[in-house]
């Protein structure tokens, strides 16, 4: 059988040279960081949310739609855990509850994009502004704090430290980039996902049911959104009302650098991936390297200018 | 009042009318079409062709009317069902998803996976393969399984369409305007993938503007006009210039002349 070298192919193998670019560039400039596990350590703690939150995204965006929600829900759903918690003492069922929350918020998204047809942008900014308004109604600005959950197996599962050594949100993000690879490329809701995000008559005439995909697709956002909630709330073993603030566009920068078309129709979870690492140790790796920290914006955009002008010249040679 | 007899057509289709909001699109459409048959659609924009299309591939439910297939009366209240019972359309430019690889077409909501959902794709590529070089009859070194359908032209993407809808057994492929903003030599290639459905025994309906494209696949003509049908004709009782000159009378006075 003959082989084609496709789009995806090309654009991850330029995110994983742009990568190893970017680590040259640290290693080179600031070695006595990045020979040590140390700076490892602190990137597996923190790129993970953002890391679980694009993985999740890069299904929304492939299906040619947006969510601006998922960090409100995120902090909805936060808030929910540590209520939960606080009040019934028992963290599974706070657990619970937030993942619970999280779907609904999802299909509370749905709902308005699937049967009141608003489009996903429009709908989302909408149910943005309802989720932080939720948190700021139901917390009153104030923090909750989880230290009673530290002793629990789940704390153990969703923030401890494998050997002392891997945060557990490192394994759940890499495992969750598996589980989405396979997702993707390998299973049928993948296969429909990428069908109607490229083609809505075609997928409607080979009887995709559009309106499933969608809602499914919205759901599982925001129970990825409570998910990473969840982790974030525990690792600092604090809920704050501010929480998931900041998280929007360095996700949204994450799914676009790893080479995902904003278009639909194409994506790629190891894209994702690699974005999301470079998005995760951008801020630290410039202040490593000797820069002062108002130089991290400056990076952050072009690294995103770069990366997403090699995609579109590799689109349009290979058309 | 009891069924009508319609065992020996593939589908009929009986008093069919159609209205959107008080507008009536359709009305009193009586249509055969048989086994091995293929019929071409006619007729100028707006006669109510793409609506009868939508009706049968069930996107539309009619207002009023019986449809038969295979002898049995039957609803079609989706675009699932009408695949379930091998009816299968062919759309302008729109048949194909341009971004993904032709094995992901060719199997696009019918996909080969395990109990699980997960795909087969090794299993997908092959048999796009096969169909590929021997159905198509693909020589280009150029396309494979993996080749992205905008790498296509554009007759070769309605052959994948047709030869989609052949691989899983449609008996009736409902070809709508298959050969708009072709080119001659890229027309011609639809015209033969045409003349592919009858060989195999199978149905089609072929919509299109051009009495030239049609006249040499077709065996019968269909004449719509505004929600009506106007006329029928067997190619061999009307030579292609006689079609035509019906069709302009048509136009100019309200009726075939």
């Amino acid at each position: 059988m003959l082989k084609t070298v496709t789009r995806e192919t090309k654009i991850e193998i330029s995110i994983v040279i742009v990568f190893f670019l970017i680590y040259l560039l640290f290693l080179l400039g600031s070695p006595d960081v990045f020979t040590r596990f140390d700076i490892y350590y602190s990137f597996m703690s923190t790129i993970p949310f953002i890391g679980i939150l694009a993985l999740a995204m890069t299904f929304v965006v492939i299906l040619g739609e947006m969510d601006l929600s998922f960090p409100s829900v995120l902090a909805f759903s936060a808030w929910v855990f540590g209520k939960v918690l606080e009040l019934a003492g028992n963290v599974w069922l706070a657990a619970f509850a937030s993942l619970a929350t999280g779907v609904l918020a999802g299909l509370l998204n749905s709902l308005l994009i699937v049967k009141v047809r608003i489009p996903s942008l429009v709908a989302t900014i909408g149910t943005q502004f309802f989720f932080r308004g939720l948190v700021n109604v139901c917390a009153e600005g104030k923090g909750i704090s989880l230290v009673a959950a530290k002793d629990s197996l789940f704390y153990q599962i969703c923030v401890g430290r494998l050997a002392g050594m891997i945060p557990a949100q490192a394994i759940w993000m890499f495992g969750l980039a598996v589980w989405f690879w396979f997702l993707l490329n390998r299973h049928r809701f993948g296969a429909h996902v990428l069908l109607v995000g490229d083609n809505k008559d075609s997928a409607l005439m080979m009887g995709i049911e559009i309106d499933r995909v969608k809602t499914l697709v919205f759901t599982q956002m925001g129970f990825f959104a409570a998910f990473a909630g969840i982790l974030s709330t525990l690792e600092v073993t604090y809920f704050w009302p501010s929480q998931g603030q900041g998280y929007l566009l360095t996700t949204l920068a994450a799914v676009f650098i790893g080479g995902t078309s904003v278009f639909g129709g194409k994506g790629t979870i190891l894209g994702t991936f690699i974005g999301s690492l470079i998005i995760g140790s951008l801020e630290a790796g410039i202040i490593a390297i000797g820069l002062t920290g108002f130089w991290i914006q400056l990076i952050h955009g072009l690294i995103i200018m770069i990366s997403v002008s090699i995609y579109s010249v590799i689109l349009r040679k290979s058309t | 009042m009891a069924g009508k007899d319609c065992s020996d057509k593939l589908l009929v289709l009986v008093n069919i009318s159609k209205s959107f909001g008080g507008v009536s699109a359709l009305r009193g459409i009586n249509l055969e079409i048989g086994y091995n048959e293929i019929v071409g659609l006619v007729g100028d924009n707006g006669a109510g062709k793409s609506t009868l299309i939508k009706i049968i591939t069930g996107v539309h439910t009619p207002t009023t009317g019986e449809i038969y297939y295979k002898g049995q009366r039957i609803t079609i209240h989706s675009v699932r069902r009408s695949r379930e019972l091998g009816i299968e359309t062919v759309y302008q430019e729109r048949a194909l998803a341009d971004q993904q690889s032709l094995w992901r077409n060719m199997f696009a909501g019918r996909e080969e996976t395990n109990r699980f959902g997960f795909l087969r794709v090794r299993r997908e590529k092959e048999e796009t393969e096969r169909l590929l070089r021997q159905y198509i009859g693909f020589t280009s070194k150029a396309i494979t399984v993996d080749s992205e359908v905008k790498s296509l032209s554009g007759g070769e993407k309605q052959g994948i369409a047709i030869a989609r809808a052949l691989y899983f057994n449609a008996d009736l492929i409902l070809l709508d305007e298959p050969t708009v903003a072709l080119s001659l030599s890229e027309t011609q290639k639809v015209l033969d993938f045409v003349l592919d459905i009858k060989k195999r025994g199978k149905s089609a309906i072929f919509i299109s503007h051009s009495i030239y494209h049609l006249y040499p696949v077709v065996d019968r003509f269909v004449i719509m006009d505004r929600g009506r049908i106007a006329g029928e004709f067997k190619k061999e009782s009307i030579t292609q210039e006689e079609l035509i000159e019906k069709m302009f009378n048509l136009v100019r006075t309200g009726t075939l002349g």
